[in-house]
C-alpha cells in the first residue's frame, strides 16, 4: 500500500525542493514521523515547542479535511492523495 | 516615502520585507503587515486625512501600497447611518449601520481589500490575478482587474448564486466553477498559487489585501467625529474583518487620533456554519472545522483562516459571538429593509439577526453606541427571498380599480390587526 503526499512550497526550503513523496505510512502519525525522518530539517519547523504539529498545518485526504475522517485514527488507503497545506488562507470577512 | 511597513509572521515575528508571500517558512503561520507607526505619526493625521479623497485612499498612509501607486479604484467611504427604526424594533437607542451594501464598484466591502491587493499585484509585476471566492470577492476582483488591465482566474463553488456568477463574468473574468464548497475551492486555489506565478488576492497577496479591511474601522471612527464606539457587530467568514477593525482602532489610538476606550467586538455567523462562534462560546482559540450548510453562502467557510485570531480578539475585548438560523437570516434581511431602507445580502441578515439577539439577551445595553457592519448588497442574493412576496393581481388603469385595491388591503390589515399581527408592505 502506498499513498502520494504533496508538500507545499513553504516546506521546500527544508526538503531540498522536494514537492512530492510516496509513503507506506498507515496513518497520519506514521506519515509525520516518516516525513520528519526523510527531512530532518523540517522537524523543528513542523512542531511547536510543545512537540505538537503546529495548528496552522492542515492535512487533507483526497478532497476531505482529515479531521472529518477521524484525524489520527484514519487508516490510509492505497492511492490516497495526502495534501499538506499550511495556514490555508482565504475567507470573506 | 509616505508609508513604512513590512511583512511579519503573526506567531514567531520573523520579518519578510515586502514580497508576495503569506506564510512563514519557519513556523508556517500566517504573515501580517506591520506598520512603523512612529513613521506614520506625522503623515496619518486628522488634517491630512480630511484633505484626502472621499474614498478609502484618504487613509493610504496606513495602507500597504507603494508610494508611486496612483489609485485607480475609489472604493469605500460608505455611509454610517443612525438606525432608529431598526433600533425601536430590537430595543436599541444608539444603533448605527455601516453600510457597505453600497461600497463601490461592486457593492460589497470586498472592494476595499481588493483595491489594496491589486495595487500590490501591479507593484510585484503580476499580469494575472485570481482568488477563491464565495462571490463578493469574485465580483470585486473581476471589476477592479478589468479597470487595471489585469487578466483574471477566479475560482468559485459551482452552486454559487447566479447573480454573483453573472456579476463576475460581465467584467470578462475567467470564471472556474469548482465542485464542492468554499473550503474545497480554497484548497485548490492554494495549490494553484504554489504552481503558477500569479497574484492570488487571498493567498500570496493576502497580507496586503487584509489591511484594506482596516478602512472600515478608520471610517467608523472618523464618521463618529473621531471617537470609538462601545460595540462593533461584525459578520465572520474567514474571521479577518473583525480583527482588522480592531487593528484599525488600535492604530488610531496609538497615533492619538481618537481617545482610548474599550470597544467590545461581537461576531456573527450562521448556525449552519459557525466554527468561530462555537469557539467563542467554548472560550477557546481552537477552531473545529465544520461542513457548511447555510443560505449565507458568503459566510460559509468551515475552516476559517483567521478564526483563532477572531475568537481571541472577541474574547479579549469582552465581546461575544452568536449564530442564527436561515429563517432568522431572511427575516432580518426584511426587517432591515423595512425599517432602514437598506437591502442587504444574507451575510447582512446574519449580522442584523445577531445584533437583535445581542440586545435581546442583554449582552448589549440599549444606550451603548453600537455599529452593526453590513458588508454586502441584497441584489446579489435575491434567491433567498424567492416566494416571500405574493405578486398582486394587476389592476386596470382605472381609479375605481385602485380604490377597490386600497379597500381590499385595508380590510386585510384590519383583520390582521384584530389577530394581533400586522401586514407590512
Amino acid at each position: 500500500m502506498s499513498v502520494r503526499v504533496l508538500l507545499p512550497n513553504a516546506f521546500q526550503k527544508h526538503t531540498n525542493n522536494v514537492r512530492e513523496i510516496s509513503s507506506t505510512a498507515a496513518n497520519l502519525p506514521e506519515l509525520v514521523t516518516e516525513i520528519e525522518g526523510k527531512f530532518p530539517a523540517l522537524r523543528q519547523h513542523l512542531r511547536g515547542e510543545d512537540g505538537q504539529i503546529r495548528r496552522f498545518i492542515n492535512f487533507y485526504v483526497n478532497e476531505e479535511d482529515i479531521r472529518f475522517l477521524g484525524n489520527e485514527k484514519y487508516a490510509f488507503k492505497d492511492d490516497d492523495e495526502i495534501l499538506v497545506i499550511p495556514s490555508i488562507a482565504g475567507g470573506c470577512c | 516615502m509616505t508609508t513604512a511597513y513590512d511583512l511579519r509572521c503573526r506567531e514567531c515575528g520573523k520579518s519578510y520585507g515586502i514580497q508576495p508571500l503569506s506564510i512563514c517558512d519557519d513556523c508556517f503561520s500566517p504573515l501580517e503587515v506591520t506598520f512603523d507607526l512612529e513613521y506614520a505619526r506625522s503623515r496619518f493625521t486628522r488634517e491630512a486625512i480630511s484633505n484626502g479623497p472621499l474614498n478609502m485612499w484618504r487613509y493610504r498612509a496606513l495602507l500597504p501600497v507603494p508610494d508611486s501607486y496612483d489609485p485607480q479604484t475609489p472604493a469605500g467611504f460608505t455611509p454610517l447611518m443612525k438606525a432608529p427604526r431598526l433600533g425601536q424594533h430590537i430595543g436599541a437607542t444608539n444603533l448605527y449601520i455601516k453600510n457597505d451594501a453600497v461600497c463601490l464598484p461592486t457593492l460589497s466591502f470586498k472592494d476595499r481589500v481588493v483595491a489594496v491587493a491589486l495595487a500590490n499585484a501591479k507593484e510585484f509585476g503580476f499580469d494575472t490575478v485570481g482568488c477563491s471566492s464565495t462571490g463578493n470577492l469574485a465580483n470585486a476582483v473581476a471589476a477592479q482587474a478589468a479597470r487595471m488591465g489585469l487578466k483574471t482566474f477566479i475560482l468559485v463553488p459551482a452552486d454559487l448564486e447566479p447573480a454573483k456568477i453573472l456579476n463576475t463574468q460581465v467584467y470578462g473574468a475567467t470564471l472556474v466553477r469548482v465542485e464542492g464548497n468554499y473550503d474545497h475551492v480554497n484548497r485548490l486555489c492554494a495549490q494553484i498559487a504554489d504552481r503558477y506565478n500569479w497574484g492570488f488576492v487571498n493567498v500570496n497577496l493576502r497580507p496586503y489585501y487584509a489591511e484594506g479591511s482596516k478602512t472600515v474601522g478608520f471610517e467608523i471612527a472618523e464618521q463618529l467625529g473621531w471617537r470609538l464606539p462601545d460595540n462593533i457587530v461584525c459578520p465572520m467568514a474567514g474571521g479577518s474583518l473583525i480583527t482588522k477593525i480592531r487593528k484599525a482602532f488600535k492604530e488610531l489610538v496609538a497615533l492619538g487620533l481618537v481617545e482610548d476606550r474599550p470597544v467590545r467586538f461581537f461576531g456573527a455567523q450562521a448556525t449552519g456554519c459557525s466554527p468561530i462562534s462555537t469557539a467563542v462560546k467554548n472560550n477557546t482559540d481552537i477552531i473545529e472545522p465544520q461542513r457548511p450548510n447555510t443560505i449565507a453562502r458568503s459566510l460559509a467557510i468551515g475552516n476559517p483562516a483567521d478564526g483563532p485570531y477572531a475568537s481571541r480578539a472577541i474574547r479579549e475585548s469582552g465581546g461575544w459571538a452568536e449564530d442564527v438560523s436561515d429563517v432568522e437570516i431572511v427575516s432580518a434581511i426584511q426587517e432591515l429593509a423595512e425599517t432602514e431602507g437598506v437591502f442587504t445580502e444574507t451575510a447582512g441578515g446574519v449580522t442584523t439577526a445577531v445584533t437583535a439577539r445581542l440586545y435581546a439577551h442583554g449582552r448589549i445595553k440599549p444606550d451603548e453606541l453600537t455599529v452593526s457592519c453590513i458588508t454586502g448588497n441584497g441584489l446579489k442574493t435575491t434567491d433567498c427571498l424567492q416566494g416571500a412576496y405574493e405578486q398582486n393581481q394587476a389592476i386596470r388603469p382605472r381609479l375605481t380599480d385602485f380604490e377597490n385595491f386600497v379597500e381590499e388591503r385595508n380590510s386585510i390589515n384590519q383583520a390582521l390587526s384584530f389577530l394581533g399581527e400586522s401586514y407590512v408592505s
